[in-house]
């Protein structure tokens, strides 16, 4: 077992190396140039050389990457082109927000999604199963921000419950994380309806039912606890899939995290940031995987022979 | 009967397991269905059910304070901030849709079948190669990838569709792999090559074909994820550009105005979800009839 965890480490940084590789050059492929940006419009050809010299953005690609490469392995993602700042110090400055947000939006899929595929899974077949069944369809079938702008004009401009965006307090939290919990919660019911069928279908199940045991009892103590081990994992990945959208939810509600900051940098050519908060994002979601993988071992022991 | 099996496995697959008699039993899928053919033909019949023409900006399709006309009146769900029909817009922007879930979802697919298929027959080192490739692409946050491509090409829509299909197709590769790698194992395939069959032929003739029902279903589903990454950069203003009206850069235009005229993110939101939803329920009920691993189940 500790061989695999080694090999699968070894593997995910090999893959973030080449992550870092293929941004880099997509982003030395940007038609805009960040130069001009720095120096703004009045700026002579003579000052753009000069800033170009400074930053080493003279230098062939290569010999950029290389440098990039030298300082990220002392942990030095570089300086923001236009505010002046270290890379690290502004995503240090912001992740705790997306992680927050992160935190609100897992507890929310987990809450509903669990909810709706046990009630679905003890009332299979029924219209209640069905109605649940559509209601997870709608929410994979919904992009985040129409759901977002939705829940902001009901609960927020309408209702007045929450506030219009904005970050700070719960209240803040609540309309965001809502909008992730109902789109990511149509994995999770769908995933916990088939788990739950399975494992009542078991045996023990039947045992537990044969000795007279309340109703409650075995679905609480005995079925819940092994449907729900296969969903675990699921967390981990679902981490990914939040980080590769984040970008999104984070605009819609104003939410000053890593994909704001990373959204307003793509807009002002803000090379070092883009590639800063490409590279976290990436290692959030290997490290999302790699627990997966490491849950279901644990979780269940047949998989750690294969 | 055996001989026609041998000539064209796909087409008996689907014959064989009554999938068409099983469809129609689904009530879900056939719904599904009349969506997808609801957006079809609103794509398709656009200029004939409206009178207006997407880009018109007419002085009467705002009010005298100049805000857009909230729907109901000559303007049925309303007018957006530059005095266009709404409906009109929503209409044409179902061919934007289409069009990316069938040429974006369709390179994907071409991407992600011929990776899958390569790696899993001929594996040793050209296989491990592109399934490394392929975890490289799944750990890249993908929107993130989208926008920068986006940024780097001026988007069109042609650009719009190669960007997503950039980002889409390790999924149908993933899962194109596994099942080639277990079907070059089988021992029909070991007979072809002991019988001295080319890889051509083996790939052509005896696994493709094997495929046909995941590429069917993949490709079904992977309409409406396509059709939501377009939505989504096109909100971000770094997808479909206006005037071109797609559903997610109509909510990007009035975003701003959101509160005032809800109507204009309703609408072209709903018009998302269903487009996205259809291709889920006909994909799915597909899924559950072609794979083998789905049966007994529900």
């Amino acid at each position: 077992m500790a061989g695999f965890f080694l090999r699968r480490l070894a593997q995910s940084l090999l893959i973030l190396l080449g992550v870092s590789m293929i941004t880099f050059v997509l982003l030395y492929w940007l038609p805009a140039d960040p130069v001009r940006q720095i120096a703004g419009r009045s700026a002579t050809p003579q000052t753009v050389e000069n800033i170009r010299q400074q930053l080493g953005l003279d230098q062939p690609l290569w010999v950029q990457y290389w440098r990039y490469l030298g300082g990220l392995v002392q942990g030095d993602l570089g300086r923001s082109y236009l505010q002046k700042t270290e890379v690290s110090t502004l995503i240090a400055s912001r992740l705790p927000a997306s992680l927050l947000l992160m935190a609100g939006a897992i507890f929310a899929e987990l809450l509903i999604g669990l909810s709706m595929g046990i009630i679905a899974a003890l009332r299979r077949g029924t219209v209640t199963d069905q109605s649940l069944m559509i209601v997870s369809f709608i929410g994979v079938s919904a992009p985040q921000f129409v759901v977002g702008l939705l829940l902001l004009y009901v609960f927020a401009v309408q209702l007045g419950w929450f506030p219009i965006g904005g970050y700070g307090t719960f209240a803040h939290l609540v309309l965001p994380s809502m909008t992730l919990g109902i789109l990511g919660s149509g994995w999770y019911s769908r995933m916990m309806r088939s788990s739950m069928i399975e494992v009542l279908r078991q045996d023990y199940i039947r045992t537990a039912r044969a000795k007279g045991l309340n109703r409650m009892r075995i679905i609480f103590r005995h079925a819940l606890p092994n449907a729900i081990l296969p969903i675990i994992a699921m967390i981990g990945i679902d981490i990914g899939i939040f980080m590769g959208g984040i970008v999104v939810v984070e605009s819609v509600f104003g939410w000053p995290g890593i994909g704001q900051l990373a959204w307003q940098a793509i807009q002002r050519v803000d090379i070092p940031i883009i590639m800063g908060v490409t590279l976290v994002s990436a290692t959030a979601i290997v490290i999302g995987n790699l627990l997966a993988d490491f849950i279901s071992m644990i979780v269940d022991p047949r998989i750690r022979t294969r | 009967m055996a001989n026609s099996v041998n000539s064209d496995p796909a087409t008996a697959i689907i014959a064989e397991r009554g999938v068409i008699a099983q469809f129609a039993r689904r009530k879900l899928a056939l719904f599904g269905l009349f969506l997808v053919f609801l957006t079809l033909g609103a794509a398709i019949f656009a200029p004939w059910l409206t009178t207006f023409d997407p880009n018109e900006q007419m002085f009467d399709g705002l009010t005298l304070q100049g805000a857009p006309m909230p729907p109901g009146g000559p303007f049925a769900l309303g007018t957006d901030l530059l005095g266009r029909d709404l409906l009109t817009r929503i209409l044409y922007g179902a061919r934007t849709s289409l069009i990316i879930g069938v040429a974006a979802n369709g390179l994907a697919l071409f991407i992600g079948t011929v990776v899958g298929v390569t790696a899993g027959y001929f594996r040793g080192w050209v296989g491990s190669v592109l399934m490394r490739l392929t975890d490289l692409m799944m750990a890249f946050p993908a929107l993130l990838l989208a926008i920068c491509l986006a940024a780097i090409f001026q988007p069109s829509l042609w650009i719009v569709a190669l960007v997503i299909a950039i980002v889409y197709w390790v999924q149908t590769a993933r899962v194109l792999f596994a099942e080639t790698a277990s079907l070059a194992e089988r021992e029909f395939i070991a007979a072809e090559r002991t019988l001295g069959a080319s890889h051509t032929r083996i790939l052509l003739k005896h696994i493709l074909p094997h495929l046909v029902p995941t590429i069917i279903v993949w490709g079904t589903l992977g309409i409406s994820t396509t059709v939501l990454l377009e939505a989504t950069l096109s909100f971000l203003g770094v997808g479909v550009q206006p005037p071109t009206p797609s559903w997610g850069n109509i909510i990007f235009e009035n975003q701003t105005y959101f509160q005032a005229a809800p109507w204009l993110v309703f609408f072209p939101g709903l018009a998302i979800v269903t487009l996205a939803l259809a291709f889920n329920l006909v994909g799915d009920a597909l899924r559950e009839i072609l794979d083998p691993t789905q049966r007994g189940r529900d």
